[in-house]
């Protein structure tokens, strides 16, 4: 889809906070100039065709009593397929992405205590035959979020 | 921590938040809640960080961001509290972390997002974070992302 001038304010508005009242859209909506009909609308159409992964509230694991760890693998490419199917078969996997470098899977795991990350990450190791390791943060510096549409 | 009531609201939500115009009140009604009292459990959560904000997660492909590269660095840990605030701040960086290093095979320590419609502006960018990080930057790589495998966000189990 071609995203007009008025996708593009929907968007990054729609990447910071939607307020917790009984008519968000139309708050939002109040705010662009736009009514809120047209605004779900271009909403449930981004979504349709993928502009916008996902909307709704993001969770932090850690503040449940979980935890988040970055890990990474170096998957044969002959093997990588295979590998894959059984990394992503994970419910604890919440994103993972190829990437170019020897180690080229990097995965987020999400567990809800923090025991879970290695957990998760031994049976991946087993399952695979090959090493994971964890990239867990230390500090993050964290300014800003949004992606300029 | 969160207990019972907080887990059945975001096991409803993981999926994301309906686009209809009293969203809290239908989530609610499926949950046996009334919107006010949904609508005061997810501030409570908000306010206790298990909610960072209710928000959309746009698709940089999509955008026409199709380059994407995950900048490392090893950085003196000394230095590196400083320098990542530094490099966080950057308006094209989307995420910048310190995270430990696997030695022998990973000496870098300090993570940094940087987006750009093609590889070109994405080196461009990369060449300002290796100019403020300056001779505290002892190693260097880039690794951009190919292909996304995966990306679902965190998903509870179903208890009982």
């Amino acid at each position: 889809m071609t995203l007009d001038d008025t996708d593009r304010a929907i968007l990054n508005r729609m990447q910071d906070d939607l307020p917790l009242t009984s008519h968000p859209y139309a708050a939002i909506a109040g705010e662009l100039g736009i009514t809120e009909a047209d605004l779900l609308t271009r909403l449930a159409l981004m979504k349709d065709a993928r502009v916008i992964t996902r909307f709704g509230p993001f969770f932090d694991a850690a503040a449940m009593g979980g935890a988040f760890c970055l890990c990474a693998m170096a998957v044969p490419p002959g093997d990588f397929e295979i590998v894959l199917t059984k990394v992503n078969a994970h419910a604890e996997v919440a994103h993972n992405y190829e990437r170019t470098h020897r180690l080229n899977m990097w995965f987020v795991l999400a567990t809800e205590t923090p025991e879970g990350i290695a957990t998760a990450a031994e049976a991946i190791e087993r399952e695979t035959g090959i090493a994971v390791l964890q990239f867990p943060k230390l500090q993050e510096f964290f300014i800003g979020f949004r992606v300029a549409a | 921590m969160i207990d019972a009531k907080d887990r059945e609201i975001i096991e409803a939500l993981q999926g994301g938040l309906p686009l209809v115009p009293a969203p809290y009140a239908q989530v609610a009604e499926g949950l046996g809640l009334d919107e006010e009292t949904l609508i005061s459990r997810l501030a409570d959560m908000k306010s206790r960080g298990v909610i960072r904000r209710i928000a959309a997660a746009p698709n940089h492909y999509k955008l026409g961001m199709t380059s994407n590269g995950m900048t490392v660095w090893d950085v003196d840990d000394d230095r590196v509290a400083e320098l990542g605030a530094q490099i966080g701040a950057l308006p094209f960086v989307t995420h910048c972390y310190e995270r430990p290093r696997a030695l022998p095979d990973w000496p870098y320590n300090l993570f940094a997002m940087v987006h750009g419609s093609d590889g070109q502006e994405v080196e461009d960018k990369r060449a300002q974070i290796t100019t403020i990080l300056g001779d505290a930057c002892r190693a260097k790589d880039i690794l951009y992302s190919t292909r996304i495998l995966k990306k679902t966000g965190l998903r509870l189990k179903k208890k009982g």
